[in-house]
């Protein structure tokens, strides 16, 4: 009897100060500077971690740990000079050296294959999830780290699995009683409410510190906002500034719950499955809603898949087809607190929340910026890439033509062609040849 | 949960690749690693499919004929083993490999003479120690693609046979093969530095 009380105390002492730090400051949108707090504690932390461990290792592995550079020493002269030659000279055996040499280094390392998976850290960051070369260096070191697993899993990771599950309830449950009211400025203005308190409740629960730059070219209604992708937990970060129409295939189980409660709050865009492969339906209602200047602005990932957020893949170009007024966001994470990149292959959603979950935090910046529109003469995809190099300079990505989706499909046989386009025309030259 | 790094005890007859191949420990962690990328369903071996999934390999005009070199006697898997010994014939070619040889040690696969036999197994698609006429216009053709005519293609096929090609038997054996590329810096122009 005793115990089952004392356990109803706890339990209502901690939900009382749940609902008192946390729940209500996120209602308006206040901050108590906990995790301020909390960040400079981990941002001290850290510093001494890595001083100590710059202490402990001999020289040379500190020289190994700085893995953005490659691992092979690269000659990048173009093919002209790799083949020794001017244009229009003629075939030689030797010229297999060259295009060996290339296709070996691409073995040795490529640019695509690297960018799915997680981003190598220059120093440990206490989670051993990203240990990749560090090794054993004092007893004190250890002694954090085992600190730091007890706090991550016993202290904040209850903590976050609470305030998870009261977003996502209070999100289905007010959207859902939103969505009973007839459609006035009023539902409107409660949508809006139900949708940024869940979304901060919701980066709380994953201890995400967002810095929002820029934020005179928030995306406005009637336009379409595009940005880089690297994890699902894009789209909350970008929510807890301002609401958006998601757009996005119908899914089933607890995500199919969420999307047709958030659908009767607010107008948003879900397609079956089927109607997905059928561009000119999906073109056609996007038109719609970005017509109607009532309506929230449209939310769209034009890479299509994951990236690990270090550089930027190709843009398709459907959602540049459709016209209208395109607001580019820039999001990059701080790899120190935790890694947001969601490597589907490796780990399915539970896990990878889990993952989220146990991290320090997640810090990232995100850099609204000047509205962009098609130019005369210009087609879908030359604009596609204009509004991704924006997006990647701001960012301080790499930009990358390759198409994200490689990491399932084969490259596309124009991409050879091209290859072999330049080697003929040297060893063809003017058409002369003797 | 996490990544580990591949440590010494992992990779497998690691002390005999190591021997076998002339790379550094290190080396041979990077390249295990890569291994490991590379082997997206973690079966342990690479296949066909999964060198061509490499992007810049795919669009090389010699990616089709590289990624043969790595099945040699037409099997369809590469084991680590198989995998760094064709990459060991891209090993910078080091001081201490041109120092006197125990001749009774085999030629480390990083020679001149076994890069040169790696470029030339290239071009000899049937692996008989000869690149004919006929195979030589077949890989000009994948390298070309659509782009050059069949007629400019033999014309150059017959150039480059004729020149090389001493004793008339209007192919070119792997001989004539060194012989014409005497004078190249074969070491220099197929190698690839790995940095630590």
């Amino acid at each position: 009897m005793e115990g089952a009380e004392l356990a109803g105390k706890i339990l209502s002492t901690w939900l009382t100060l749940v609902l008192g730090f946390i729940l209500l400051p996120s209602v308006f949108g206040v901050s108590l500077g906990i995790s301020e707090i909390y960040m400079k504690i981990l941002v001290k932390t850290l510093e001494w971690a890595t001083i100590r461990i710059e202490k402990g290792t001999p020289k040379e592995s500190i020289l190994k740990n700085s893995a953005s550079i490659g691992i092979i020493q690269r000659d990048e002269s173009p093919m002209e000079k790799g083949l020794s030659g001017l244009r229009g000279r003629d075939f030689e055996l030797s010229d297999v050296f060259y295009f060996s040499k290339k296709g070996l280094e691409a073995i040795v390392e490529d640019e695509v294959t690297q960018r799915f998976s997680s981003e190598e850290l220059v120093s440990w960051n206490l989670l051993t999830r990203t240990n990749v070369n560090f090794q054993y260096i004092s007893l004190r070191l250890t002694m954090v780290w085992v600190l730091g697993v007890i706090v991550r899993y016993c202290v904040l990771l209850p903590l976050r699995v609470t305030l998870a599950f009261i977003g996502i309830s209070l999100l289905v449950i007010g959207a859902t009683l939103v969505g009973q009211l007839p459609d006035s400025s009023l539902k409107n203005w409660l949508s809006e409410l139900v949708h940024l308190t869940c979304c901060r409740i919701c980066v709380r629960a994953l201890s995400g510190t967002i810095h929002y730059h820029n934020k005179q070219y928030r995306p406005q209604k009637g336009g379409i906002c595009v940005a880089n992708h690297t994890s699902p937990i894009d789209v909350l970060i970008l929510t807890t500034d301002g609401c958006y129409a998601m757009v996005g295939q119908v899914h089933g189980g607890l995500m199919g719950i969420i999307q047709r409660a958030m659908v009767k709050a607010c107008p948003h865009v879900w397609f079956e499955r089927s109607e997905m492969k059928d561009r000119h339906l999906v073109t056609k209602r996007l038109k719609e809603h970005i017509a109607d200047k009532k309506k929230l602005p449209i939310l769209i990932f034009p890479e299509g898949t994951c990236i690990n957020n270090t550089s930027v893949m190709m843009f398709k170009k459907g959602s540049f087809e459709i016209g209208g007024t395109i607001h580019p966001v820039a999001i990059k994470y701080n790899p120190q607190f935790g890694d947001a990149f969601w490597n589907s292959s490796k780990y399915n959603m539970v896990s990878y929340l889990l993952r989220m979950m146990t991290s320090w935090a997640i810090v990232c910046d995100v850099w609204y910026m000047p509205p962009m529109t098609r130019e005369e003469g210009e087609d879908a995809v030359q604009f596609a890439n204009r509004v991704k190099s924006a997006i990647a300079i701001q960012g301080g990505l790499t930009e990358l033509p390759w198409d994200g989706g490689l990491k399932r499909a084969k490259v596309k046989d124009i991409f050879k062609e091209e290859q072999q386009k330049n080697y003929s025309k040297m060893i063809v030259g003017n058409g002369s040849l003797s | 949960m996490g990544s580990r790094s591949s440590h010494a005890a992992v990779i497998p007859d690691g002390d005999s690749i190591r021997r076998e191949t002339g790379f550094s420990q290190a080396s041979l962690l990077r390249l295990h690693h890569r291994f490991r990328a590379l082997d997206r369903n973690k079966k342990g071996y690479l296949s066909r499919m999964d060198l061509q999934q490499i992007g810049a390999l795919a669009v090389n005009p010699l990616g089709d004929r590289i990624i043969e070199s790595f099945f040699p006697d037409g099997s369809q898997r590469v084991d680590f083993p198989g995998f760094v010994r064709v990459l060991a014939h891209f090993r910078p070619v080091e001081d201490e490999d041109t120092e006197t040889q125990d001749p009774k040690k085999p030629e480390p696969l990083n020679s001149r003479r076994n890069k040169l036999h790696y470029a030339f197994q290239l071009y000899d698609l049937d692996r008989d120690g000869k690149t004919s006429r006929h195979e030589m216009l077949q890989v000009l053709r994948l390298m070309v693609g659509v782009q050059v005519t069949e007629e400019q293609l033999e014309n150059i096929a017959d150039r480059t046979v004729q020149e090389a090609d001493e004793d008339g038997d209007g192919a070119v054996s792997f001989v004539e093969f060194t012989k014409s590329l005497e004078k190249m810096d074969v070491e220099q122009k197929m190698s690839i530095r790995i940095l630590k």
